[in-house]
């Protein structure tokens, strides 16, 4: 995809940033690497020394939470100008190696860790999961490339299956025809791979005769809900689906928890689409779950720093890792458990459980993986 | 009979001339018929332009005129005028507007010319078919309704009252002052804001020609500039202002133990059902919230506040009262609602209690606010530091757009306040500063002498660490993310329109600007009007405002008023819809349609019938009536298909 800096102004309103350096003083990043979004914009703005400006290592640190666009005065699409600068770069081949490869992978094999497309749905072979082409549904679970082939996160696809078999829900999974849903890939400036993604993960949809979708990541609901432009399919997330399942009484409660829980709202749920109700309900419906609020939550969650291509990024920040500075928050107001509904805040904040050395003072864990706990 | 029409077309300087060929247009002119003469001119709007037609007018007895110039909003009264100083009737003039329409929107000159001379051709066609109308006379009331009673309203109010005419000043609120009655003390002067303010509403429970109506809201409006008919609910106090003494001894006997959040004290404390709004109220009278009042709310009480009331003034059977009051003009002064963070969760207000409004630090900084003045945290203690933020909810895509004006001083007014009171490091976050009135840029640099700490970057974020507030910014000067410590936050929330503005626009007929204030006739040459006749704006229902602002825009709609109201008798436009009671087949349908409510039904020969003091020639009854009895004067069927029949030849 052609892109060209000079327009960067008109498509993403650059002309209208007062400089007020509200995007600036959210930014999750903002003391983990130079990335200064308000410079970046008003640097932007005079393109001329643009080539040098893009340059620079911190265009790497954005995670995209979008907390800058968010609460942006004036309307400047930030998160949008930063993914066009990727893509310029991308486009020029300057980009970093791991990126590359992500990008690479997610073209080969449909998911940017590069593991065999054939191996897709190992995760769920012994669980009676319906597969389309061999069954048919008007449901699809798309499970996502994280729960897919990553041993912690396909706990929580494992448990999502559970609980919508346990429920009675009707479901089936893409299998080996599953690829990536490319919101990833859009955020790390592969436009045109996203587009392709796009187009024809719709075509496949459409054919299976999918009138719904339910996703595992937010990510993904996200890319579906938000960023495809001919899907037109109702998509939920699966913190949605559980609620409606508990209200109707689909789903029973037969355990009960019996510990304390925070919970971290992922950006692409929380503040980018709103969902912050249905995991607090989920929570609250669960026997002898006692629910704490974090601090910083909802609107104020401070970023994990997983998404916008970052788990595939080396380096590029410096200091506390915010999944470690999240991890202290909930363990200092006497959580015994991290619950999130994402599998990159999952990921980081297991990694940084172990880094800070609290993993015995705390346990982390998807809703998902809870819900299955106290549903069998 | 041949009519003897006169075509002028204006030069407007270059505004036409330079797209438009006025000389080739008068050539066409000359060939339409009817065209006694066609003439242009530079400014036709000057003197000797508007002589020329003068001149026209007598020597060659036109009995027609189409002007070809500007909007008819920019100049069709002037040219009226000139019609009637030159003994023609002003309705026998058409103008085609060659401008706005012609000359502002297009650049190829052939073209212009081209649908120049259509524009020109329709108005011709137009004219010949236009009839001598005459205005209508009326008187007009001398008297007259304010609504709101914060300074605005008061302000008004007095003015008119001591020229000598009655004013009824309705009030929502059980007491009158707005939000200039919370203030502590007022930027950049520094004056107590009840000092300079209580004797006004003193004054006004005093006028003798001010009927003060609280606790009350208009319900409807009819009738017309001069004659307004208004109907005003007076809800019930529970209380019988002719007895009450403002002892408070009902208060204090009052049994609602925790209270209600105080609306006056903006939620920082608590009040009875039964209460006196704040000491120097006025009227100083006792109501009772019927909200949180057990005996009303839920019939249920031992009603202690009759026993403890000496003067017997309590009476929970008192009910809305409906009133009406004929007017010759209406001034609205209904105020602002100040932004509601909530809708910005950033910011963690209703979160932390230290989080608070604008409006809120005034209480407290108000001597007779919850604690005396002095500036303390929810547990008591002094804050070791405060951050202000500005623009919150202004000058934000997110909450509203517009400046809200008065933030950025009341801002820096109140952190001198709170350094002056507490010692604090007091930081100040804005995006600009628009220290924009008299004395304003002045008290700007005083604030930084005093050592407050002007920070250029918005607040991004409030959250907590360590259990003291934390605001997340940038210093956008230095380009350094920032995150300050501090004990307390006062948000400088803006100004916004009334929750109820819709409401209030439907009943008084007027209209909204895109900012959802009530909308000036002219944003610059009639600030205070509205488009409805006789009805005026002032204050920050129209837009926000500081205090003089708003004194000067009331004391303008008063004298707007007031040279209105001194007319004594008032002309209505002519141009409104008349029924054919040959034609009428009595079918109600223009009832139904007409939004002024201007069509009777006659039962007894069963037709409609418009009342031309309502009617405000909108034509709606004129499109809809099947059998073509409805006609609009000025705007008839066969002046309208001519026109358009010139357009398309």
């Amino acid at each position: 995809m052609k892109i060209d800096p000079k327009t960067f102004t008109k498509d993403y309103l650059l002309h209208l940033c007062i400089q007020c350096g509200t995007c600036t003083g959210g930014c999750p990043v903002k003391y983990r690497s130079p990335l200064n979004m308000r410079r970046l914009v008003r640097e932007t703005y005079f393109t001329d020394p643009f080539p040098s400006l893009s340059k620079r290592a911190e265009i790497w640190a954005c995670t995209t939470c979008s907390t800058c666009s968010l609460r942006c005065p004036s309307g400047v699409k930030n998160v949008e100008l930063l993914m066009a600068i990727r893509n310029y770069l991308a486009n020029k081949g300057e980009v970093p190696s791991t990126i590359r490869d992500a990008l690479e992978n997610t073209l080969m094999q449909g998911n940017p860790w590069g593991r065999f497309r054939d191996r897709r749905a190992d995760w769920a072979k012994a669980l009676g999961v319906k597969i389309f082409g061999e069954a048919t549904s008007e449901t699809l679970f798309y499970v996502g490339c994280a729960p897919s082939y990553d041993p912690r996160v396909q706990r929580v696809a494992t448990a999502l299956v559970k609980i919508f078999q346990n429920a009675g829900v009707d479901f089936a999974i893409l299998g080996k025809k599953e690829s990536c849903c490319g919101n990833e890939i859009r955020r790390m400036g592969e436009q045109a791979l996203f587009k392709k993604l796009a187009k024809d993960n719709t075509i496949l949809f459409k054919k299976l005769g999918i009138k719904k979708i339910i996703t595992t990541s937010p990510h993904c609901y996200n890319a579906f809900q938000n960023e495809y432009p001919d899907l037109n399919l109702p998509v939920q997330h699966y913190t949605q689906v559980l609620v409606h399942l508990i209200e109707t009484g689909h789903l029973h409660f037969s355990k009960e928890l019996g510990t304390s829980v925070t919970y971290h709202d992922p950006c692409f749920l929380g503040k980018q689409n709103k969902v912050f109700e249905e995991p607090r309900k989920i929570l609250a419906s669960i026997p002898q779950c006692e629910f704490m609020e974090m601090e910083r939550s909802r609107e104020r969650s401070l970023c994990c720093e997983g998404g916008g291509g970052r788990m595939w990024a080396e380096g590029g920040t410096e200091g506390k890792r915010n999944a470690e500075i999240r991890i202290r928050e909930a363990v200092s107001l006497g959580a015994k458990t991290l619950a999130t509904a994402c599998p990159f805040c999952l990921l980081t904040f297991e990694d940084s459980v172990k880094t800070s050395g609290l993993a015995d003072q705390i346990a982390v864990k998807d809703i998902a993986e809870l819900v299955d706990e106290t549903t069998k | 009979m041949k009519k003897r029409i006169g075509v002028y077309i204006c030069h407007c300087g270059t505004n036409i001339a330079a797209t438009v060929d006025c000389e080739g247009l008068v050539r066409f002119a000359n060939t339409l018929p009817g065209v006694k003469v066609a003439r242009d001119y530079r400014y036709l709007c000057s003197d000797p332009g508007q002589d020329l037609i003068q001149k026209d007018i007598q020597e060659l007895s036109l009995d027609r005129v189409v002007i070809a110039a500007c909007s008819p909003r920019m100049h069709e009264s002037t040219f009226r005028n000139l019609l009637s100083s030159s003994g023609m009737n002003p309705y026998l003039l058409h103008i085609a507007n060659i401008r706005e329409q012609c000359s502002w929107v297009h650049q190829d000159r052939i073209q212009a010319t081209e649908k120049a001379s259509q524009i020109l051709r329709a108005a011709v066609a137009r004219v010949l078919g236009q009839q001598a109308l005459t205005p209508r006379k009326f008187g007009i009331q001398p008297s007259v309704l304010v609504v709101g009673a914060g300074i605005a309203g008061i302000q008004a109010a007095l003015t008119i009252a001591n020229g000598g005419m009655k004013v009824t000043l309705v009030e929502k609120a059980p007491f009158i002052g707005g939000h200039m009655a919370q203030l502590d003390k007022t930027f950049p002067t520094l004056d107590c804001s009840s000092c300079i303010f209580t004797p006004r509403t003193v004054e006004v429970a005093r006028s003798q020609g001010i009927e003060l109506l609280i606790n009350s809201e208009v319900l409807e409006v009819t009738g017309f500039v001069g004659n307004f008919k208004v109907k005003v609910q007076k809800n019930p106090t529970f209380v019988d202002f002719n007895k009450c003494t403002g002892c408070g001894d009902c208060v204090e006997a009052c049994v609602l133990k925790k209270g209600t959040p105080s609306e006056f004290e903006e939620g920082m404390a608590r009040r009875k059902a039964v209460y006196i709004p704040f000491p120097q109220a006025v009227p100083l009278k006792a109501v009772v919230d019927k909200e949180s009042c057990l005996f009303l709310s839920r019939g249920k009480c031992k009603k202690t506040c009759i026993q403890a009331c000496k003067a017997g003034a309590i009476d929970f059977e008192q009910k809305e009262e409906v009133m009406e009051r004929e007017v010759g003009s209406i001034i609205i002064a209904t105020g602002y609602d100040p932004f509601d963070p909530h809708l910005l969760p950033q910011y963690g207000y209703g979160v932390y209690d230290n989080v608070i409004t604008g409006l809120q630090f005034e209480r407290l900084s108000s001597p007779s606010g919850p604690t005396q003045g002095e500036i303390l945290l929810k547990d008591g203690t002094v804050p070791k530091a405060i951050a202000f933020l500005h623009c919150i909810g202004s000058r934000d895509e997110n909450a509203n757009l517009h400046c809200s004006r008065i933030c950025c001083m009341a801002s820096m007014k109140q952190a001198h306040l709170a350094k002056e009171k507490t010692g604090a490091d007091i930081y100040e976050f804005y995006i600009d500063i628009n220290a924009f009135g008299k004395g304003y840029q002045e008290f700007y640099k005083r604030v930084r002498e005093e050592g407050i700490y002007f920070i250029r970057g918005k607040g991004s974020e409030i959250f907590k660490r360590n259990g003291r507030l934390v605001v997340a910014a940038e210093d956008t000067l230095l380009g350094t993310p920032l995150e300050i410590p501090v004990d307390m936050v006062v948000l400088g929330t803006g100004l916004t329109p009334r929750r109820n503005a819709e409401r209030v626009a439907q009943i008084f007929g007027i209209s909204r600007s895109a900012d959802g204030f009530f909308m000036e006739a002219h944003p610059k040459l009639r600030p205070v009007a509205t488009q409805v006749d006789g009805i005026f704006l002032a204050g920050c229902c129209q837009g926000p405002k500081d205090i003089p602002d708003t004194v000067a825009q009331a004391s303008a709609a008063a004298a707007e008023v007031m040279s209105l109201l001194t007319r004594g008798e008032i002309e209505i436009e002519p141009t409104v819809a008349t029924i054919d009671p040959e034609l009428c087949a009595g079918c109600k349908l223009c009832i139904e349609y007409c939004p002024h409510s201007a069509i009777e039904f006659f039962e007894t020969k069963g037709i409609s019938s418009v009342n031309e003091a309502l009617c405000k020639g909108c034509g709606a009854c004129a499109a809809i009536c099947p059998s073509k009895a409805a006609r609009q004067n000025h705007f008839t069927q066969h002046q309208v298909l001519a026109e358009v029949e010139g357009l398309v030849t």
